[in-house]
């Protein structure tokens, strides 16, 4: 506990509460304002435009941090390269726009059921892509790994190389700078809560990936499909003497995993249109895998929960500290969670219990 | 007998709809629509089989069975048939190797010498999910559900060994995979009923007591349809009248056209349903016959210790094979 040097007969609680108490804070605040801020007026002021810009980012970190879920849920096995299959479907998105004739920079002159169309086509190609990504990701990098039963350690690093070896390869093909913007659908307000606007784009996101959301959530608890999943997840030896096709089950968990990216990538071209760089999956990758975490590894609903208190609170944190406090606050607000709960908010389970 | 309890709190295994529905049918039946009922149940828990007519013959055959692990001999040259429409008793002594030819049979292991075969189709090299395609399912000595999950989605799991759906059929739910769905859950309570734990298909797997964890690992094994089900030590723990409970459902399922191997320490249960034995020591064959002959058997006797056959450990602990 850092803070227990400072007030060592206060109990751990206590202390924390009293380093976030602006009362305690303000007065240190005075002195460095050069490198952190304290407003919280600001943070007053933008609260509902930050829970509304955050559930929107949150939710595209939910659907990256799904992909983490699952596959931790079915092998135990952290896939850090998921977000390179993340990058992959971004850059999915952005080809499909060149395909179709888009011009970076440009803003497109065609009706509105025709943009809609064409976002559409390019989310399909995206979690096409992405999916097959993650398939042929497992295919290579860890289902001959799994063969020769090779230590847990054996699939961590192979995934670390993995994502490199997918970064290097799209900065190879694509070149190091960012793509140039192209902008489909311009954000405009639709609508305010509470006198906060809310874009067309923050509503399409928000309803789009609850909707996905709970696709995903009843494939897994309702399906045969899903109930093969559940089954591998809570005990693989077990599950295949019941007929169960491992294998199988490996393979469609990383489809769904890379599905859900490719969505998530679409979302977030449209919220981010310069966002197409070849190592643009790594910040929003550690803050999926975050957002996994905090909500509980291996839950979906954990993912879903983890994905938007994460991104309502780096925006309130933004307000709060300073632009340059936004990550901090992702990554402190995941300490916190584990200090209290180590298994996240939800609890660690894709229906993995102690039988 | 409990009600049911429907779990509406749990967050990640509700019960599915249909479930619900299901039991709640089966709850409010008069006399006549549950005489009706159970004729259905039994229907379709034991469909026509063709045993009756291939009864008799040789269904499992193990072949000079060798099985080393480093360098101790778990089986060495074992050799046995099972016939179609028998139940098979396997005992012996604490490690005398009866689990490991479980776990030959069901692809947990694989031999070091010699062959299993299934109606003719060596288990040996074959995919775990393939034997149990291939008609092999097994209980656990040490029960092994899945414990998030509902007793009647343990069940279905089961079933899900005999759907023919493609992944893309399951993905887009055709109508084929739907009705493969719903007969799924239809046959899983038909199940559950047979082994006599329906009352509590909606209860969590973890939440059942124990004489009902074993017997939903029976339904699960039934549900894979196997021509031949393996029980191993299904009587550990019980009671007396759980095992004359449970002797008798090893019959039924025997009448209902199952061949059936049994590994059991308790030789009441063993002696009250087996049709035959075959008795191991250190991994070896020691006698193979009827129960009144093998139980005479002075080798057999020898190998329990001198004793007499009725004396020998009942439901003894654990065995390591």
């Amino acid at each position: 506990m850092p803070a227990a040097g400072r007030a060592p007969d206060a109990p751990g609680e206590r202390v924390i509460s009293t380093v976030l108490d602006p009362a305690v804070l303000t007065p240190l605040v005075v002195h460095t304002e050069a490198w952190i801020n304290f407003d919280v007026g600001l943070l007053i002021d933008r609260f509902w435009a930050n829970t509304i810009n955050g559930l929107a980012y949150g939710s595209i970190y939910a659907l990256v941090a799904l992909g983490y879920t699952l596959v931790y849920g079915v092998l135990q096995l952290i896939n850090f390269a998921h977000s390179e299959i993340f990058v992959i479907g971004v850059f999915g998105v952005y080809l499909t726009f060149l395909g179709l004739g888009f011009e970076p920079g440009a803003l497109p002159n065609l009706p509105l059921a025709a943009i809609i169309l064409d976002l559409l086509l390019a989310g399909v190609v995206a979690m096409v892509v992405a999916g097959l990504a993650a398939v042929g990701l497992e295919r290579v990098a860890y289902r001959p790994l799994r063969r020769r039963n090779a230590p847990r350690l054996a699939f961590l690093i192979t995934a670390i190389g993995a994502s490199f070896a997918i970064q290097q390869v799209i900065r190879i093909v694509r070149g190091s700078n960012p793509e140039g913007t192209i902008r489909l659908l311009p954000p405009s307000p639709a609508f305010t809560v509470f006198g906060a606007p809310v874009t067309n784009l923050q509503i399409v996101i928000i309803l789009a990936s609850i909707a996905m959301f709970i696709v995903a959530d009843q494939f897994v608890n309702r399906s045969r499909l899903g109930r093969g999943i559940r089954a591998v997840a809570q005990d693989p030896a077990t599950a295949t003497l019941m007929g169960v096709n491992r294998e199988r089950v490996i393979m469609i968990t990383f489809l769904v995993g890379g599905v859900l990216a490719g969505a998530a990538a679409l979302f977030y071209l449209m919220t981010i249109p310069q966002g197409a760089v070849y190592n643009g999956g790594f910040l929003l990758g550690i803050k999926a895998f975050t957002a996994a975490v905090l909500g509980g590894i291996g839950n979906l609903r954990g993912a879903l929960l983890g994905g938007l208190i994460l991104g309502v609170a780096e925006n309130y944190g933004q307000s709060l500290f300073g632009g340059d406090w936004r990550d901090v606050v992702a990554f402190v607000l995941l300490v916190l969670v584990l200090m209290f709960r180590p298994t996240g908010i939800l609890g660690e389970s894709l229906a993995r219990s102690r039988a | 007998m409990s009600e049911p309890t429907h779990d509406s709190t749990s967050t990640s295994l509700d019960v599915p709809p249909s479930e619900e529905g299901l039991l709640e049918s089966l709850e409010h039946m008069d006399a006549a629509e549950r005489a009706e009922h159970d004729a259905a149940v039994s229907a379709s828990v034991a469909p026509a089989r063709d045993f009756a007519v291939a009864q008799g013959e040789t269904l499992l055959a193990v072949d000079g069975l060798t099985v080393r692990f480093g360098g101790l001999t778990a089986l060495d040259d074992v050799t046995f048939d099972v016939k179609r429409g028998e139940i098979l008793g396997l005992i012996g002594p604490n490690g005398a190797g009866k689990t490991t030819c479980f776990n030959i049979m069901t692809g947990v292991y694989r031999p070091t010498a010699g062959d299993v075969r299934l109606e003719g189709q060596s288990l040996a090299r074959m995919k775990r999910y393939r034997i149990i395609q291939a008609g092999v399912a097994r209980t656990f000595q040490n029960i092994r559900l899945f414990g998030a999950m509902t007793a009647l989605e343990n069940v279905v799991v089961g079933t899900d060994a005999r759907h023919r759906t493609s992944v893309p059929g399951a993905l887009l739910r055709l109508p084929r995979h739907r009705r493969e769905e719903r007969d799924a859950v239809e046959k899983a309570m038909a199940l559950l009923e047979f082994v006599g734990i329906a009352d509590r298909a909606a209860d969590k797997a973890t939440a059942l007591p124990y004489g009902y964890q074993r017997r939903l690992e029976i339904a699960r094994a039934l549900a894979t349809e196997p021509k031949l089900l393996c029980l191993d030590e299904p009587a550990a723990g019980f009671s007396a009248t759980e095992k004359d409970a449970l002797s008798e459902l090893i019959l039924k399922i025997r009448d209902d056209g199952y061949t059936v191997v049994i590994v059991e320490h308790d030789m009441r249960v063993v002696l009250g349903v087996t049709d035959r034995l075959v008795v191991l020591d250190f991994g070896r064959k020691i006698a193979d016959g009827l129960p009144d002959e093998v139980r005479r058997d002075p080798a057999v006797i020898s190998a329990y210790l001198g004793g007499a056959v009725e004396d020998a450990p009942a439901g003894a602990g654990e065995e390591d094979a």
